[in-house]
């Protein structure tokens, strides 16, 4: 495959150029998310599943 | 090679542009947090293209491509580790948590980060004197890497080239702090990126496209000489057989010891706390991920491609080529004496595989017939091939590309160096208070930085032939790194379960067992450190070639996991309202 002998070989240079797609397509998803007024949010959340947890028990 | 006037010219331009970054580093940096975290708020590209020119040094280049022109492709499973977990898993899932917890815990090095986390002075001082003692090893690996590239090209000695890095390196470290380490590196990193995109398209088109490339060079498999082919050696298009000392070596030490060990290393967590908020980091991936795979992977490739090109020309494989003589290369370029008959692998001088050189003792290596027969050195590869194969104005670029991976790294290394020293050990682990933080941390990198040209300048002395000694001093300190911090570092963000005496005993543990496996039974470590010789009189107390190449992260990380969760379970657990400071903002952890 590609000119190489080795599956072993092959699949490394495919595994690679894989991983860097993720990269980008996982950016690209992700380009504006994750600004720092998300810390808000992020609190909230967490009291709102400690107030669930206490009010299952 | 001749010093051309477009190379000089190339080189004062770069080290000006590097000195004007260096300066307003220095002019931005007013505080400690400056000059430790670069004030938390770098632009992404700055802080991805800093990560990555610090991650892939000469050593990567020059060293590991050497490997690979050794090994062959195989390597790839490397680059493929380094994208996916040097920065895939680092950023999206150790970055982003480092970044928050740095932030909510005031932690500006790793070290710190890792003791205001379990609470502990002892981790944070002994941390800090684990990098700054074993760090000078790699740091030493990547000034070999330049200083070799520097003695091909300009026909210099060693101990001038060595000098002229560090100086340099120095002056913006010391002053510039790390925004003059960044502001350096991102701007390096961009030559490096246009210098490896070069070589990957150049190497190629010499040799007629990429499956071209990659089927010339399965059909040299004929040529691997006998005492690789003993070693394991299938073709630098097949892996090396399973379990044979060159495939540990290519899996256990170089794949998994570097691929793995990447995610707790100090200088690369350290750049997660420069940033804002966890967007940059997601814009950071694609740059990070991009840059990489034209770094190693083109590094890798392009080694191993080496062999077609000079079996091509002069009818050697690439390690043939660094035992021959300039006069004996040039004569054969020039027609003078004939190049050798078509190469047979009978025909061809017995290679010691790369793997195997400084491991005289390894089982299955076939002895040398003649015996004054002159050392092949797997790091001269790219740098011969470079001035063979590529035109002049590409010569003078890429040997800035060099410059930069080493300056790159380098003054990463001078910088996490010097605040392990001053921050970490001296501050904190001796308790001592001093009352201009910034001057002690610009004193302690100072130092850090003597050290390091000491041990770069004893290392060649020290492993013998100096052969492949880039891969071994960076994969021995990836491999010291993981065993030490890993589960510490994997605990501290993601479990509350994990104790402070947990995190003590993993680090001691885990960098003691790995310490011990080098000193012991890695023999590649274990004959060039001698103390194993001076004790037991025998290089290695591995009892099979196995144990002999099995590389000490594959032994000692398990360890180091297994201490951890023991010990947690039966400890003292961490208070409460702690762990809600340390896990504030973060989801999870359980």
């Amino acid at each position: 495959m590609l000119g190489l002998e080795g599956m072993g070989v092959a699949l490394a240079y495919i595994f690679t150029i894989l991983a860097t797609l993720l990269c980008i397509v996982y950016g690209w998803i992700n380009w504006n998310k994750g600004d720092e007024h998300e810390t808000k949010e992020i609190k909230e959340e967490l009291k709102w599943e400690k107030n669930d947890s206490k009010l299952a028990k | 090679m001749e010093i051309s006037l477009l190379m000089i010219i190339t080189v004062v331009i770069y080290l000006i542009a590097t000195a004007i970054f260096g300066y307003i580093g220095y002019k931005q940096t007013t505080t400690s947090s400056d000059f430790l975290v670069a004030g938390r708020k770098q632009h992404p590209v700055i802080m991805a293209l800093s990560y990555g020119a610090t991650f892939i040094s000469t050593s990567a280049i020059v060293g590991f491509g050497g490997a690979a022109a050794t090994m062959g492709m195989g390597m790839l499973w490397l680059t493929f580790l380094n994208i996916f977990v040097g920065i895939f898993i680092a950023f999206v899932y150790f970055g982003k948590r480092t970044r928050k917890m740095g932030h909510s815990l005031d932690a500006h090095t790793f070290p710190e980060l890792m003791g205001r986390r379990y609470e502990s002075r002892f981790i944070q001082g002994a941390s800090g004197l684990l990098i700054f003692l074993f760090m000078p090893l790699y740091a030493g690996a990547v000034m070999i890497g330049g200083a070799v590239f520097l003695q091909q090209v300009f026909g210099i000695n060693y101990e001038v080239a060595l000098l002229f890095f560090a100086a340099i390196t120095a002056v913006y470290v010391v002053f510039g702090g790390m925004k003059g380490v960044m502001y350096t590196d991102a701007f390096q990193g961009a030559i490096m990126f246009i210098g490896m995109s070069l070589l990957l398209v150049f190497t190629y088109v010499k040799l007629g496209g990429v499956i071209m490339a990659h089927e010339k060079l399965t059909a040299l498999a004929v040529l691997v000489p006998d005492a690789m082919k003993a070693g394991g050696h299938q073709g630098w298009t097949s892996m090396p057989k399973f379990a044979s000392p060159m495939w540990m070596s290519l899996v256990t030490t170089l794949v998994m010891g570097v691929g793995l060990g990447v995610l707790a290393q100090p200088q690369l967590s350290v750049r997660f706390m420069t940033v804002k908020s966890n967007k940059e980091l997601n814009r950071a991936v694609i740059i990070g991920g991009i840059f990489i795979l034209m770094m190693t992977g083109v590094a890798f490739t392009a080694g191993a491609l080496t062999n077609v090109y000079f079996v091509e020309k002069y009818k050697m494989i690439s390690l043939d080529v660094t035992k021959a003589t300039p006069a004996e290369l040039k004569a054969i370029e020039e027609g003078i004496a004939p190049a050798k008959e078509e190469p047979k692998k009978s025909a061809l001088a017995p290679v010691k595989p790369a793997v195997v050189t400084a491991a005289k003792q390894v089982p299955g290596e076939v002895a040398a017939v003649k015996p004054p027969a002159p050392k092949a050195k797997p790091d001269n590869i790219i740098p011969i091939y470079i001035a063979k194969a590529m035109p002049e104005w590409f010569t003078a670029l890429f040997m800035i590309t060099l410059l930069a991976a080493a300056m790159s790294t380098l003054s990463s290394q001078f910088h996490t160096m010097g605040t392990a020293l001053s921050r970490d050990f001296y501050e904190k682990g001796l308790n001592i208070t001093s009352k201009n933080t910034l001057l002690l941390n610009k004193v302690g990198t100072g130092i850090g930085i003597v050290f390091a040209i000491v041990v770069a300048w004893l290392l060649p002395k020290a492993i013998e032939g100096g052969s492949n000694i880039i891969a071994i001093g960076t994969s021995l300190f990836f491999g010291l790194c993981a065993a030490a911090f890993i589960p510490m570092y994997i605990g501290a963000l993601y479990s509350k379960l994990v104790t402070k005496t947990a995190a003590i005993a993993s680090f001691l543990i885990g960098s003691l067992t790995s310490l011990f496996w080098m000193t012991f039974f890695h023999t590649k470590e274990s004959a060039a450190l001698k103390i194993c010789k001076f004790i037991f009189n025998k290089d290695t107390l591995a009892t099979s070639p196995v144990m002999a190449t099995l590389d000490p992260i594959v032994v000692a990380l398990p360890v180091s996991f297994l201490v951890i969760i023991v010990v947690s379970f039966i400890t003292k657990k961490t208070e409460e309202k702690h762990l809600e400071k340390c896990f504030e903002g973060i989801k999870g952890g359980n």
